[in-house]
């Protein structure tokens, strides 16, 4: 029995179980990877924001700091343990590091499990050498093996800018940005900072084939148009050995799938987002979502939202008073409401309030 | 088959950059007279992103956002002191400090750099504009590691004055 | 390619040296990492053979969601190598399909 249990130690994750922990409340935070820290240590860049968001903080320094964290709290950490299920009557089943089927009854469930890649199918799509761009960031950032020499980046929102920025620090040579679009997705310093070192970026393109015998060894290119269907005689072969494909995010949300809770479809959050009021609750009575499963976002409104879905246990536990939990969470949503400004906040804030389910 | 992308690359605004014309209209770039005082910060930013670690970072007080933190940094030219913290802290990495009347001839460019190695002193580069096309040759004047900079180098290379306001980054 | 001297990644430090075998060939390898690091940086990015179209297949997602780099990995099948971590003498083989239970 725990009074909360936390699936996924990613921003959200941690920072849901360090703001209940620090109340009193017994948290349980399981992980299926063998460090906590979800997609932050594969972050090399400075962070946007302000001082209260860590601006101009490295994304694995973040990692490591929320882990510290954790280490001073009583939270029961389980790694390399896979959550295959949740029961409507809040039992949890997990597959534990030793092979064996274990359960566990909840009093209260965060599902924080954040995003999945999106992928781009096109000829060749299947070869070694293409995968996704968050795949590459942490073969070079976390087992430090460049993944390969040669890249064409597919998609020019800010993942593709800048993986595309850390190959080049890695060490690759980097072919080119293609993006299907008119324009570019992502914010303009990061297409700034790729121009400006010799990238290249090119709109209105996609990728027509993957070509090579057991591997990648060059990409075929086609322009589009505004519909975004091939425009014949722009195609254009060049040579690389990996193709990375940067085309979005989907929230992570099989076990929400699993207990039926209810979906909405929100294009510019992801795509089928579970429907949760701005406490976080689902349309399940004590189960809650935090982070990128509750609507893709960023690494700082995943570590609020998932202080706000800790605070909000923390309240109905008993353990902090209704007054507390008032000012904690007003400040909490404050702090989201200036990360959901901005021209490219704006959509995600609208998307949000499309999901409120009262 | 290239080893070279040969289709058609975007124009600017496309692409996410900025022009020359777009920067001067932010309030804050610096004016002609600004750049005579001597080093000074020229800030490349123009998108409503909520950030602002470089009004935090001035001690000089030179860098203006306030709320909402979405506002566009504005620089305050007789302030500034040209001191390199906001390049080091800026997470877009769009700061600049220009020294325009370095000498006669030559002005001094302070740019972020985040790669290894890095150069030497008195090496010679191939200069390259917002586009990574080279303009000129130039030379690297200054290598900088401020405390606190977390692996965001500075830079000084030295170019052709002609050059100031374009010349952003460099090759060897 | 190992990474060495990364602008802004530290070297890794203390990593022990282990040697696995991938397909009979032997492979450097460091404690901690997984199997498709080790694989990767040997050069090595075909993990698998499809069943039905003979098509070479190897790491997409790099976070055990995907399973395209499954291999056998010390006579168990469907091993999903970008996040199994080696030890020293481990024996990797590729398979063609879903791999054999029942050996």
């Amino acid at each position: 029995m725990s009074d909360f249990v936390i699936i996924g130690a990613g921003p959200a994750g941690i920072s849901a179980a360090n703001e209940s922990a620090r109340y009193g409340v017994k948290v349980t935070l399981i992980d299926e990877n063998n460090l906590p820290g979800g997609q932050l240590f594969t972050q090399t860049h400075k962070f946007f924001g302000s001082r209260e968001h860590r601006a101009g903080v490295r994304g694995f320094q973040i990692g490591y700091d929320l882990i510290e964290e954790i280490k001073k709290l009583n939270v029961d950490v389980l790694l390399n343990t896979i959550v295959y299920g949740i029961s409507a009557d809040m039992e949890v089943k997990y597959i534990t590091e030793g092979n064996s089927a274990k359960s566990i009854i909840a009093g209260n469930i965060l599902i924080s499990t954040g995003a999945l890649e999106k992928p781009v199918v096109f000829k060749g799509w299947t070869k070694p050498g293409v995968m996704g761009a968050g795949a590459a960031q942490t073969m070079m950032n976390v087992h430090r093996v460049l993944p390969g020499r040669k890249v064409l980046m597919i998609g020019s929102g800010n993942v593709g800018l800048i993986v595309a920025y850390q190959l080049k620090q890695a060490g690759a040579d980097v072919v080119g940005i293609i993006e299907a679009m008119p324009g570019i997705g992502g914010y303009k310093v990061h297409a700034s900072k790729v121009r400006r070192i010799g990238i290249p970026i090119l709109t209105s393109y996609t990728i027509k084939e993957a070509k090579g015998s057991t591997q990648v060894s060059s990409a075929v290119i086609v322009g589009v148009d505004k519909n975004l269907r091939e425009i014949p005689g722009t195609e254009d072969e060049v040579k690389c050995d990996l193709i990375c494909i940067a085309a979005g995010l989907k929230p992570f949300d099989e076990l929400c799938w699993l207990l039926n809770l209810k979906f909405k479809y929100i294009g510019e959050l992801g795509g089928f987002v579970p429907v949760h009021n701005d406490n976080l609750e689902t349309s399940m009575e004590n189960i809650y979502v935090a982070g990128d499963v509750a609507g893709v976002e960023e690494a700082s409104t995943a570590m609020e939202e998932g202080r706000l879905a800790g605070v909000t246990v923390a309240q109905k536990l008993g353990y902090i008073s209704d007054s507390q939990a008032g000012k904690l969470k007003g400040k909490i949503k404050n702090r989201l409401k200036y990360l959901r400004l901005g021209s490219f906040g704006r959509k995600r804030a609208e998307g949000k309030k499309k999901l409120t389910y009262k | 088959m290239r080893n070279k992308i040969k289709g058609k690359i975007s124009n600017d605004s496309d692409a996410g950059i900025i022009t020359l014309d777009e920067f001067k209209k932010i309030p804050g770039y610096p004016e002609d007279d600004d750049f005579s005082r001597g080093p000074i910060a020229v800030i490349e930013c123009d998108q409503d992103i909520p950030c602002n670690p470089c009004e935090e970072i001035c001690k000089y007080g030179a860098i203006k956002v306030g709320k909402p933190i979405t506002n566009l940094p504005v620089l305050n030219a007789e302030k500034c002191r040209g001191c390199l913290k906001c390049i080091t802290i800026c997470p877009g990495l769009c700061i600049f400090v220009v020294y325009r009347d370095y000498t006669d001839k030559t002005s001094l460019i302070y740019i972020p750099y985040e790669f290894s190695p890095l150069p030497e002193k008195n090496t010679c580069v191939d200069v390259l504009n917002r586009r990574g096309e080279k303009i000129c040759k130039g030379f690297i004047r200054k290598v900088i590691k401020l405390a606190g900079c977390n692996k965001t180098f500075v830079i000084g290379m030295e170019i052709p004055k002609r050059f100031y306001n374009t010349a952003r980054h460099f090759k060897f | 390619m190992r990474i060495k001297n990364h602008p802004i990644l530290e070297d890794l430090k203390n990593r022990k040296k282990v040697y696995i075998t991938v397909n009979g060939r032997k492979v450097e390898a460091y404690e901690g990492e997984p199997i498709a690091a080790a694989m990767y940086a040997a050069g090595i990015r075909v993990h698998r053979i499809t069943p039905k179209y003979n098509e070479p297949r190897g790491i997409f997602c790099n976070r055990g969601r995907c399973t395209d780099c499954i291999m056998k990995v010390d006579g168990k099948p469907n091993v999903r190598t970008c996040t199994a971590l080696v030890k020293n003498g481990m024996k990797v083989e590729s398979i063609k399909g879903m791999g054999d239970w029942s050996e």
